[in-house]
């Protein structure tokens, strides 16, 4: 077998091999739909462009997953992130609307920290339920998807908060070096977060701890502490993507606000190779999960998918990038499809099982 | 959390029951200014409204002016919240039917699933009032009547505007829609009327059309790939004002400008609708008023007393052009 040979191997089998492909296909396609997809412009001194809303829309959706990464290598699950993105959105702007300057970046700085500080503690709650009381992560963070979404409610008492704050709008929709400012906050939680896990030993600890917490203790892990602190870095990571959100359309929607964000945010983490069952994760998998699932969402718009058939469209890419991306399945089909090749004796048989069919 | 909030309403409703019953006999002639007229000596009207969710502004407008109007008409209000889902609201209406309110009124989530909830509800001989969004039963006799807007209608006189001003367009109008929620009736009935009005006039065509949930963000979003997949947008019509308030950044952000590159239609008219209507950044905003409390406590009073009313009641509305709305802009209560 040449080296050119193994190489290729060793290119289709690695596990972010088959996202890649499809997200290369869907910006193929909607170039082939639309010429102009890839064309970016510069205008007001930024870039702007299809590519540029991906990279801008999917930065809240690439924090959240990454929070969601480390939990999942724990063998945990947080489906309260939605509902944290839409309290801290909604704690922000509402300090911000009762700034009688709501330009200046002191009131701002702490509508952010006053949002984080919330989003930190009911972090620690979730952390608490899992960690300390030993309730399913799946139960415990249900209590506050449901209760949050009420609280982001009550928060701005029901109504659509509008602010007009430039220094907070800036977090959704400015710009850094002509690109989305937005993204760049994304990468630096990114480049954090990977320095931390990757860099020390907590990136083993939490998949240790995700492998088998028990043995990790006896092995001399303080297993809770780290399932409490992985909750606690989930809530941050959803606190700042609320930021972006409300950013994003200057008003705090306790109601719309990351709603359903969780399930696009396991979504990424199981695209990008990271197992539900926890004892691994893989943060660049993450990203790009994220990026395709925001590829998918904007396809939708670019190519004018009708609504009702769109989330089928979804569900089809997504089932295919599944499929494809388990060994199991690719080594039938790739059996399949080799078996006729060597022999002449070998497609002879194909085709007369086929004449009974 | 559910279950206290729904508990505490029922020990509520007990108490102020056995309140009642004590009071009943001396109480009878003090509160005939709450009856309004030939209502004479009623016992205090119980009304179990169970509200869509808060999703929006024109939400919340609604949900007040059913509560102040309530507190107006001496009419005790059981007020659940069913956040959007069809199963929270089919609990409610079932604790409606065992707190024996006397009537129910709910606005549905969605259009189908409610005959089993609304048998039971008559079963039980509480009658039942649709408010703001219809149901699609046959059985037309599960409900009283439904009060609430016409979508159909919003969506037609969105369009007939939209003719109106561009009868003189010799060559083609690119329209592009934005839906509300997929599936909900007020997408699917402002969709159809629109249509239905802008077929008058061949050249206007909508050239896309996506949901952008009723939210700002999925206006925004839905907005920004129109804007680029579209170099010629003419018209913009959206399915509420939130919707058409996200388009608005998308639209500045594509260096263009709202209300005079681009028209800008909407429904609703909620504050921040006609604060842009005003400020010249919409267009034309086609009413669709959430102030139905007070018409739904008279109704909920006649069903009580079981008189016979319309089977569909519309809500009195209107529609805004730029001027009328600065006129109409400060005295708007939502």
């Amino acid at each position: 077998m040449s080296t050119a040979q193994s190489r290729y191997r060793a290119l289709t089998t690695h596990r972010l091999f088959w996202p890649v492909v499809v997200l290369v296909a869907l910006v193929v396609a909607n170039t082939v739909y639309r010429p102009g997809f890839l064309s970016v412009q510069v205008r007001d001194g930024h870039l702007y462009g299809s590519l540029i809303d991906i990279l801008r829309l999917s930065a809240p959706l690439i924090l959240v997953a990454l929070g969601m990464t480390l939990v999942i290598a724990t063998g945990g699950i947080d489906l309260s992130v939605g509902s944290l993105c839409a309290i801290s959105g909604a704690v922000a702007c509402l300090y911000i609307s009762r700034q009688p300057d709501q330009n200046s970046m002191g009131g701002v700085l702490t509508a952010l920290a006053l949002g984080l500080a919330v989003a930190l503690v009911l972090g620690a709650w979730n952390g608490v339920l899992v960690a300390v009381i030993g309730i399913q992560p799946i139960i415990a963070t249900l209590i506050l998807m449901v209760a949050g979404r009420g609280l982001a409610q009550l928060i701005t008492e029901g109504q659509i908060l509008t602010i007009n704050s430039s220094p907070y709008k800036a977090i959704g929709v400015g710009h850094l070096l002509t690109l989305p400012l937005a993204i760049f906050i994304a990468l630096a939680a990114a480049l954090l977060i990977a320095a931390v896990t990757r860099r020390t030993a907590l990136g083993l600890i939490v998949e240790s701890v995700g492998g088998n917490a028990r043995a990790s203790r006896l092995a001399g892990i303080r297993s809770a502490r780290i399932t409490f602190l992985v909750y606690v870095i989930s809530a941050a990571c959803a606190a700042v993507a609320g930021f972006m959100m409300t950013a994003n359309v200057s008003s705090a929607d306790g109601n719309a606000a990351g709603l359903w964000v969780e399930l696009d945010a396991i979504l990424a983490v199981v695209i990008g190779g990271t197992s539900l069952a926890g004892g691994r994760f893989s943060l660049g998998g993450t990203i790009l999960g994220a990026l395709l699932i925001q590829t998918l969402t904007t396809t939708v718009y670019a190519m004018n998918i009708s609504p009702q058939t769109s989330l089928l469209f979804k569900a089809v890419v997504v089932i295919a990038v599944c499929l494809i991306q388990a060994p199991g399945f690719r080594a039938r089909f790739t059996r399949r499809r080799r078996v006729p090749a060597p022999a002449a004796a070998g497609a002879d048989e194909t085709r007369k099982e086929q004449v009974p069919a | 959390m559910k279950r206290t909030r729904n508990s505490l309403p029922f020990r509520k409703a007990a108490a102020v029951l056995t309140a009642a019953l004590l009071a009943t006999g001396m109480a009878a002639c003090g509160n005939s200014d709450t009856g309004g007229g030939s209502a004479g000596g009623d016992d205090k009207l119980v009304l179990g409204f169970s509200q869509v969710g808060a999703e929006s502004g024109w939400r919340t407008a609604n949900t007040t002016s059913i509560k102040e109007s309530a507190a107006e008409a001496g009419v005790e209000l059981k007020f659940d919240d069913a956040q959007q889902k069809q199963e929270n609201q089919i609990k409610a209406i079932r604790n409606f039917i065992q707190q024996k309110v006397d009537v129910i009124a709910f606005s549905p989530v969605v259009e189908s699933g409610w005959d089993t909830v609304l048998k039971e509800a008559k079963d039980a001989k509480i009658p039942v009032i649709l408010t703001d969004r219809a149901v699609d039963s046959a059985d037309k006799s599960l409900y009283k009547t439904f009060l609430g807007s016409d979508f159909k209608k919003e969506g037609r006189l969105a369009g007939e505007w939209l003719v109106e001003q561009k009868k003189s367009a010799s060559g083609p109008v690119n329209i592009v829609e934005l839906q509300g929620t997929t599936g909900s009736a007020p997408a699917n009935d402002r969709k159809e009327g629109f249509a239905a009005a802008i077929a008058a006039n061949p050249n206007l065509k909508i050239v896309a059309s996506q949901s952008g949930d009723f939210t700002r963000a999925g206006g925004k979003q839905v907005m920004e790939q129109f804007l680029k997949a579209n170099p010629k947008i003419d018209v913009l019509f959206a399915h509420n004002d939130d919707m058409g308030l996200g388009a608005l950044e998308a639209i500045t952000a594509a260096g263009k400008v709202p209300g005079k590159d681009i028209t800008i239609i909407t429904i609703d008219a909620v504050k921040d609708g006609m604060q842009a209507l005003a400020d010249g950044k919409f267009n034309f905003i086609a009413e669709c008023s959430p102030l139905l409390g007070p018409q739904l406590m008279e109704l909920a009073k006649k069903v009580h007393k079981g008189e016979e009313v319309p089977a569909r009641i519309e809500t009195e509305e209107t529609t805004f052009t730029q001027e009328q709305a600065k006129e109409a802009l400060p005295n708007r209560k939502y």
